[in-house]
């Protein structure tokens, strides 16, 4: 299925499209904790513009740029920033996740507060986008042995 | 929120959803599968659920398509039965 198909309508239309996808999704990511979306919302729509440039470039082009091994990394880098915010809001004295106790340098407890809640929403983006490039790889280079009509 | 608009809504709605599960092509079940999804985001937004609409139009219309076209490509497109 990722093999790549020459059509220079697709690979055009691709090229100019993802970085806007890629511009919308780190948007949505920053501004999820006042505003509709947030790190799951965002992280399917930055997985989303890879899965596009997989289906336009193939998936042996685009592995330079996205590599299971890379993604493997990056899906235990976003739960690594998660489990590691909440782990610190533990060890400084509060309940897990209790953002209000992180040791971030700024002057009021609201702000230290905003603050955590954006580094939750980005380990969310970038575990879900790790995945669910992950998920279309996985599904999309699977082997059927036998007929396929 | 409107009376008429939410009802064509939910008339679409149902419709797809009635529509994705008796078509035999399963590409075509795909694609109303997307549109029921599509419907439901605009529901939810209508509802004044902005969060779950967009949940809706992201992974529902978008992801999820994907990974049923790819799933449908690796297996077979005729519905048994």
């Amino acid at each position: 299925m990722i093999v790549q198909y020459e059509n220079i309508i697709i690979k055009t239309i691709s090229r100019i499209l993802i970085p806007f996808i890629q511009i919308y999704a780190l948007y949505v990511i920053m501004h999820g904790h006042y505003s509709p979306g947030g790190g799951f919302q965002g992280g399917v729509i930055l997985g989303a513009s890879f899965i596009l440039l997989v289906l336009a470039f193939g998936a042996e082009a685009s592995q330079k740029r996205i590599s299971l091994k890379k993604l493997t990394v990056l899906a235990s880098l976003g739960l690594l920033i998660f489990s590691g915010i909440g782990l610190v809001a533990l060890l400084m004295g509060g309940n897990y996740l209790d953002y209000g106790k992180l040791p971030l340098p700024l002057e009021s407890i609201p702000k230290i507060r905003a603050m955590g809640i954006l580094g939750i929403e980005i380990g969310v983006g970038i575990g879900v986008m790790a995945i669910m490039i992950t998920i279309f790889l996985a599904i999309a280079s699977y082997e059927t042995e036998g007929k396929n009509d | 929120m409107i009376w008429s608009l939410d009802f064509i809504l939910l008339i679409f709605v149902v419709v797809c959803a009635i529509a994705a599960i008796t078509v035999k092509d399963l590409l075509s079940a795909v694609i109303i599968l997307a549109a029921y999804s599509f419907f439901m985001a605009l529901l939810w937004a209508a509802m004044g659920a902005v969060d779950v609409a967009f949940t809706e139009a992201s992974v529902g219309a978008g992801a999820s398509t994907v990974f049923f076209i790819a799933a449908v490509f690796k297996t077979t497109r005729r519905a048994k039965g």
